[in-house]
């Protein structure tokens, strides 16, 4: 788990977190960049993290910070063109993705790593049921008749808790409600037993008490199967319960990495610290709700030294021009801050 | 699915009764002597003239003669011409080769329409994609009748890869100059709209999503990617259809096909109101069918689509 040393302070170290033998999952270094019209916005600045089986990782951050953009490097669905990946490896197992040839790639997916999308309705084929597009893996990818998929396809509506699932198998995702929807999108995931499961923002387009239903049933899932699970969101209060380990994204860099019960407890980077500020508290009710102020940067000019720095209320002359290395707090937590070992201590 | 039908239905009534009105009386109440010129160069009878005003009801009200001719139509009688023929055998003569031609035309444009649309959405900008363009482009500007001598002239007249004429009860590759010809402002069309079709949906989520799932690449395009393209186009393709039905003057004119166009010009060149009538209200009647049947097809096509 190297971590580039663009600067003299801060740790070389190795260190994101607890490294295990053989990760299920390691994203090393990883750098995409996306050829647009107005110029090379740089998306992904050297992201590393990793995930093992029976384990998640919540993956936070605002909008364009890069969280999605890593997940479908993962998955190889990136859009090439315009993203490039101009660096850095994903190992699955230990094998390198971007090295693989394109079978290899599309074996892996749905039996290797699979992927929950965002918003379920316009993430599932509209023409096709709900019950089709489940057996189509089951029938295309191990070759069981139409008979055992559609068996198969029920016992998975089953699984997610989808009531009536012999008579909803027949339906297409426009008569689903959202819930409902995104219970099927979990359930196509399931079909071919993945290793590793990403969840991109699986519960934005829900309501709140949907939400938890959701990711009750995730983590249940996940349990059961010892699966890894990717979880990307921009919301930390989704995160809290079923997190292992949380990594903050900004401007395409992993800026904090820690267990979940010591960043809310404790946040390194007073950009994680300045996200939890921003979560409306029952007891804080009446008072106004703080916000970051400004607006996360253009990825096609991002700010020299440390990329917080213009929305830092800590920010100091040397955050200008020194970038920040990961600072290594213990117990695998890193920051990438100067101050980060303040941060800490403050409490 | 069942009631809309029969809404849809019970809709045609008043569509069909309102469109044969109109032609009625477009036909009919024309000024001048339907008469005239009839018997030579003498003028006719007028025990003749008296006769045939009677035969036609045209001494009654526009509108009686209408009803009048409503109720034979509705006893499958289209009446008969001025010379005494039947216009339903006129018809049942004529059309057929009309249809053939207009399944031909649709069939030409689907296939070189489809392919053409599908390739270029498929690779985008490129020489192909240009030169797709600038053909459909030309298709578009160029009006039929240029194209149809054209084509004649080189492919039927100077290369001889064609019968330039086309004459009764004509086979399939008899049809196929002529159909490229009525269907070629059409193909056109469709394959700019299948590109766009084609373009547009690659870039959709559930594409992305077919992808994630580790399906094959070419079972993302054949399967996900076509059918979801494929609505916009062959509700186009069907209304097309339901148009071209209604015979090509131009097209049946230029390469002599005696079909249902040429039966309507003629008539209207020798003032045979019953034979305009007759066919027009036929053509209006596939007309509106051929749409019920698109309006159907699309609820298939596209199951978020319901009509109850």
């Amino acid at each position: 788990m190297a971590v580039q040393s663009m600067s003299g302070t801060g740790d070389l170290g190795e260190g994101t977190g607890v490294v295990p033998d053989a990760p299920l999952l390691e994203v090393e270094d990883l750098f995409v960049e996306f050829h647009t019209r107005d110029g090379v916005a740089k998306v992904l600045n050297g992201v590393s993290y990793h995930v093992d089986a029976g384990e998640t990782l919540a993956v936070l951050g605002e909008s364009g910070s890069g969280k999605s953009v890593t997940a479908q490097a993962i998955m190889g669905i990136l859009d090439v063109p315009p993203a490039v990946v101009r660096s850095g490896a994903i190992r699955f197992r230990g094998e390198d993705l971007l090295k693989v040839s394109d079978g290899r790639r599309t074996e892996l997916r749905g039996q290797g790593l699979a992927m929950v999308f965002q918003d379920a309705l316009s993430a599932l084929n509209p023409v096709f049921t709900v019950g089709f597009q489940i057996e189509e893996q089951l029938r295309v990818r191990l070759g069981m008749s139409r008979k055992d998929a559609r068996k198969r396809a029920v016992e998975l509506l089953d699984l997610v808790r989808i009531p009536n699932a012999a008579r909803r198998v027949r339906q297409y995702p426009h008569e689903f409600s959202g819930g409902m929807r995104q219970r099927a999108m979990i359930a196509m995931s399931l079909a071919l037993d993945p290793e590793l499961l990403i969840a991109d923002e699986p519960t934005t387009a829900l309501d709140v008490t949907v939400q938890a239903q959701i990711m009750d049933l995730l983590k249940e899932l996940q349990v059961e199967r010892k699966m890894g699970l990717i979880l990307i969101t921009h919301d930390l209060g989704v995160v809290a319960e079923v997190a292992d380990r949380i990594a903050v994204m900004y401007a395409g860099k992993i800026v904090e990495h820690a267990d979940a019960v010591s960043l809310y407890r404790n946040p390194g980077h007073p950009y994680t610290a300045a996200l939890l500020e921003s979560l409306p508290r029952l007891d804080l009710k009446g008072t106004e709700l703080k916000t970051i102020r400004g607006l996360p940067p253009s990825l096609l000019a991002i700010p020299p030294g440390c990329p917080f720095h213009p929305r830092c209320p800590m920010a100091e002359d040397r955050c200008r021009t020194e970038v920040p290395g990961d600072h290594r707090l213990g117990l695998g937590r890193t920051s990438k801050c100067h101050f980060a070992e303040e941060l800490v201590g403050r409490v | 699915m069942g009631r809309y039908v029969l809404r849809r239905l019970l809709q045609l009534i008043p569509v069909f009764v309102g469109t044969t009105f109109l032609i009625y009386v477009l036909v009919w109440a024309v000024p001048g002597d339907p008469f005239a010129g009839m018997c030579g160069e003498r003028r006719c009878e007028p025990g003749f003239i008296q006769m045939m005003t009677e035969k036609y009801n045209m001494d009654e009200n526009i509108v009686v003669q209408y009803f009048l001719y409503l109720g034979n139509l509705l006893q499958g009688d289209f009446g008969t011409t001025f010379s005494g023929l039947s216009v339903g055998e006129l018809i049942e003569l004529r059309y057929p080769v009309s249809v053939q031609l207009a399944l031909v035309a649709v069939g030409i444009e689907a296939v070189i329409g489809l392919a053409a649309g599908i390739l270029t959405g498929l690779y985008g900008r490129g020489f192909l994609d240009n030169l797709v363009l600038v053909a459909t482009l030309f298709l578009i500007s160029i009006p039929v009748f240029v194209t149809g001598f054209v084509l004649q002239i080189l492919m039927g007249f100077e290369l001889e890869w064609f019968p330039p004429v086309v004459g009764t009860d004509p086979s399939f590759y008899d049809l196929l100059l002529p159909g490229f010809v009525l269907g070629s402002l059409s193909m056109a069309y469709v394959s700019r709209l299948t590109r766009t079709s084609i373009a547009e949906n690659t870039r959709a989520d559930y594409m992305r999503t077919a992808l994630a799932k580790g399906q094959p690449k070419r079972r993302i395009v054949g399967v996900h990617l076509l059918r979801n393209s494929a609505i916009p186009v062959l509700t186009f393709l069907g209304t097309d259809l339901g148009s071209l039905m209604g015979g090509a003057i131009v097209t049946e004119g230029i390469f002599g096909i005696p079909g249902v166009g040429g039966l309507v010009y003629e008539a209207i060149l020798q003032k045979e109101g019953v034979t305009v009538t007759g066919v027009v209200v036929l053509l209006v009647i596939v007309f509106l069918l051929m749409n019920l049947i698109i309006d159907l097809l699309y609820a298939v096509l596209d199951p978020r689509i319901r009509y109850d």
